[in-house]
């Protein structure tokens, strides 16, 4: 996740090296923009648009950046969050996911999420959804990073660890039940 | 004369200090018909005098739709005004395209002023013989510009170009101050009278006229022809009653127009060097 511009912040799932590439490219989209001087800035809805322009033309050279990228920012009291894909499908929504959190993560959104939702309970609806997703990822650790952007900025908080429970019965001597050599 | 020994190409200084070419240049929008422009803090107002060759022709266009939220009035070389919008439209498509948003007046403006500079430094160019009143808005609000041939631009309040442009001038000169706050309305009889000041005694027609508004909420559009004619009829009725309007007295050397604003710095010594104006 990287904050950039005064109003946004941007996260990203798979390809670290391209994501880094990424940001090298916003560094100086937002380098440009500042160096205008004037009263305009580049908002989170510019900057989403200008990625899905990137993405998409990078998948049509067969060349693309591997990443899905979630973007969020509060610009002039509108929020906005947005999804681009490798492929450059990009939408903006209430509650967005990369990869598997489509899946596992959005349908618990869908039926937790509202507009009402305080800072502390959209902290704990994520850690509901990160715990599902955790559980079912062999390669996952259980360590995340909340970011929290309003009107006054982007505040990136430390990482922490989420409690896991594996002391159910079911994984207790695995292989009790099978047959054969495995 | 002096000036003709320096005066072949744009690449050539005079002694003074000055690149005739781009003076010349300037001259050209001082012939062309009168256009002028006037804002308020959410809404920017565009007019113009159109007058055709003859009878049987129609009027040349002098206002054109950039954006919805930006649009541009010329004088001068009106082919070059219409070469020159093509290219503001195409940046603006591109911006929007990109970035789905709208482009901000002040940077296209910046970008129009640094390619008629580049006419100006190149010995196989000329300068782009026209100037032009840009309105728009941006994220903070209404804005006028003007653009001239040497690559100059300026913010304005209320600005008018184009021949018998002063005494339109004059006439902004002396209401500028009420526009900021006024209403898209009285803006636009603003612009009509103001149009009137440099037909000196003609009789004003919305045949002869053309009024264009962008604001907050409202995209650019010309207004008909129907729509103006209502505004002269009802304003002039007002006129008559009032007795006529202050003769447009003509400040002799002075050019002084309404800027409270300018964008970029205007050289204090105006008689020495026209194109600092």
């Amino acid at each position: 996740m990287k904050p950039f511009g005064k109003h946004s912040l941007l996260g990203a799932s798979g390809e670290i090296s391209d994501f880094q590439e990424i940001l090298h490219y916003l560094d100086e989209l937002i380098l440009y923009d500042n160096m205008w001087d004037d009263g305009n800035s580049l908002g989170p809805k510019e900057v989403h648009n200008y990625l899905t322009r990137v993405m998409y033309n990078r998948r049509n050279k067969f060349n693309p950046l591997w990443n899905s990228l979630v973007l969020g920012g509060v610009k002039n009291g509108n929020k906005y969050l947005g999804t681009v894909s490798m492929i450059g499908v990009n939408f903006e929504d209430n509650h967005v996911a990369t990869g598997f959190g489509n899946h596992l993560a959005r349908p618990i959104l869908r039926q937790e999420w509202h507009e009402n939702l305080s800072f502390e309970d959209g902290v704990k609806l994520l850690e509901k959804c990160m715990h599902v997703l955790l559980y079912r990822d062999r390669s996952a650790v259980n360590k995340l990073q909340i970011a929290k952007i309003t009107k006054e900025g982007v505040t990136i908080h430390q990482p922490y660890s989420l409690k896991t429970y594996w002391e159910v019965s079911a994984f207790e001597n695995p292989a009790q039940g099978a047959i054969g050599s495995w | 004369m002096f000036r003709n020994q320096y005066d072949t190409d744009v690449t050539t200084w005079s002694p003074a200090g000055r690149l005739f070419q781009v003076e010349y240049a300037m001259e050209a929008v001082k012939q062309g018909s009168a256009a002028i422009g006037l804002r308020s803090k959410t809404h920017v107002v565009l007019g113009c005098v159109n007058k055709a060759n003859s009878e049987l022709s129609s009027h040349q266009k002098k206002i054109f739709k950039v954006d919805d939220h930006i649009g541009v009035a010329i004088a001068g070389l009106t082919a070059d005004g219409r070469v020159l919008s093509r290219y503001m439209r195409n940046e603006c498509i591109n911006y929007s395209f990109t970035y789905d948003s709208p482009l901000p007046v002040g940077r296209l403006v910046v970008q129009l002023a640094d390619k008629a500079q580049v006419c100006t430094q190149r010995s196989w160019k000329r300068p782009y013989g026209v100037g032009l009143l840009v309105a728009g808005l941006d994220e903070s609000g209404a804005h006028l510009y003007y653009n001239c041939p040497s690559g100059n631009y300026f913010e304005y309040q209320a600005f008018a170009i184009g021949s018998r442009s002063q005494a339109a001038k004059t006439y902004l000169e002396r209401r500028f101050e009420s526009f900021r706050d006024t209403t898209r309305d009285d803006l636009v009889k603003d612009a009509l009278m103001a149009i009137r000041e440099t037909l000196q005694g003609e009789t004003l027609k919305s045949s002869v006229c053309t009024v264009a508004v962008v604001g907050v909420g409202e995209p650019f559009h010309v207004l008909d022809q129907g729509t103006v004619q209502q505004m002269i009829d009802a304003f002039e009725i007002v006129a008559e009653q009032e007795g006529p309007a202050a003769e447009p007295d003509v400040d002799s050397g002075q050019e002084a127009s309404a800027e409270p604003e300018p964008e970029q710095g205007a050289a204090a010594g105006e008689g020495v060097a026209p194109m600092d104006i």
